[in-house]
């Protein structure tokens, strides 16, 4: 995979899980890769994706079935939301919130901009 | 696993290589070893293979002491030097002739793992290329199934999907058993693999840590302009490369060459950091 330089690898590889939860890739109650076999598909250290998983653990995005492997928690989805709007409200909307001031963006034009992106790549 | 107590050593009595130095590595580990030319990677991994012999001081690798050189230490060190020499045989009769000497050797692995690497097998082993020679001794070095396994610049000659198969090999080789040293200048090749740097510079250790260790105590990223907090930044096209105090407890990636570099230029501020 193409990490990026702006974030840790466990980060990143965390990001990727929850990317493949989201996209419905892989499904609640289902068993993901072994840490082994997702540090040789990563190229990375088992240790950076043994880090990965006990964040996830700890986010209740996983858990670890004792001698059998790490599996999806059943509101699996509802979890990675969670986790993935806290990280979003903490390092993206500050800058995007700082753009807006900057340029002067007010709010019902960026209402109107939201409703179009959202009909236009959602068909909500 | 690896025990160094003040160890002293020099290829000649008025040029002292490394001068009461003291280490310990542990299984579990893929350690980069980083240094500059002449810092002494390469002698501080024979030292640990036995092939050369501390002036004083004292190695412990598994319970034995390398430089005795005994059969039962030899078949648990997998040692892949940077420099070799293969003889005039295919990777057959290479086989016969060497493997005997570990009594795990896994022959099937090694027979994927050359598969892996794309290795030509009906060719003798000198008319190969230095990338396809230097694949050969890894998939044999690991199929010894060794617990302690050192490298020299591994990545030196692969070609660019070797490097992938190579990070994907070591990936999957990395077992809690294992304790795996690895010396390298292509840090970029490597970097997501090793989870501990060990940087020699001036006779000793300059830095032991581990990367979340040093990702919880430093930052690196970009900047605008240097102010008082910056230890170490080097210009880039939008500004600075910068390593700073982790106040923030950001979590950023380690840039293992720019560490190498703040810790060349910087190593006082460093110290009080990692003791």
């Amino acid at each position: 995979m193409e990490f990026n330089n702006n974030k840790a690898i466990y980060l990143q590889i965390a990001e990727y899980v929850c990317e493949q939860i989201l996209l419905g890739k892989w499904k609640a109650d289902e068993k993901i890769p072994s840490v082994r076999e997702m540090a040789v598909e990563m190229e990375v250290n088992p240790n950076t994706v043994m880090r990965t998983y006990e964040l996830l653990q700890g986010k209740n995005i996983i858990n670890n079935k004792r001698g059998i492997g790490f599996f999806l928690a059943d509101d699996t989805i509802d979890q990675v939301k969670q986790y993935r709007k806290t990280s979003f409200i903490e390092d993206e909307l500050p800058n995007l919130f700082r753009n807006l001031y900057l340029l002067e963006v007010d709010f019902d034009e960026l209402k109107s901009r939201y409703q179009t992106f959202v009909s236009q790549n959602f068909n909500a | 696993m690896i025990n160094i107590n003040n160890l002293n050593f020099g290829y000649s009595k008025h040029k002292p290589l490394f001068k009461n130095m003291s280490m310990r590595l542990s299984n579990g580990h893929i350690y980069g070893l980083l240094g500059k030319n002449g810092a002494g990677k390469s002698t501080l991994l024979k030292n640990l293979a036995g092939l050369v012999y501390a002036q004083s001081g004292t190695l412990d690798v598994m319970g034995y002491d390398p430089a005795k050189r005994q059969p039962a230490l030899l078949e648990q060190i997998c040692f892949i030097p940077e420099e070799f020499y293969l003889p005039s045989v295919k990777i057959d009769a290479y086989i016969k002739a060497n493997a005997p000497f570990y009594k795990n050797f896994d022959h099937n692995y090694f027979a994927d793992l050359i598969k892996e690497f794309d290795v030509p097998v009906e060719q003798k082993l000198i008319n190969m290329s230095y990338g396809q020679k230097k694949k050969v001794i890894i998939a044999f070095g690991l199929a010894t199934q060794a617990k302690l396994v050192i490298m020299d610049e591994p990545t030196n000659g692969l070609d660019i999907p070797s490097k992938a198969q190579f990070r994907k090999i070591m990936a999957s080789a990395m077992t809690d058993e294992r304790c795996i040293i690895i010396s390298t200048h292509q840090v970029r090749d490597l970097d997501n693999l090793i989870d501990t740097v060990i940087m020699l510079d001036e006779n000793d250790i300059a830095l032991k840590a581990t990367v979340e260790e040093i990702t919880a105590k430093l930052t690196f990223k970009k900047v605008k302009e240097i102010d008082d907090s910056i230890i170490y930044a080097e210009p880039s096209l939008s500004g600075y490369n910068a390593v700073m105090p982790n106040y923030q407890q950001e979590e950023s990636k380690l840039d293992m060459e720019l560490l190498f570099n703040a810790i060349l230029a910087e190593k006082i501020k460093f110290k009080p950091l990692f003791s």
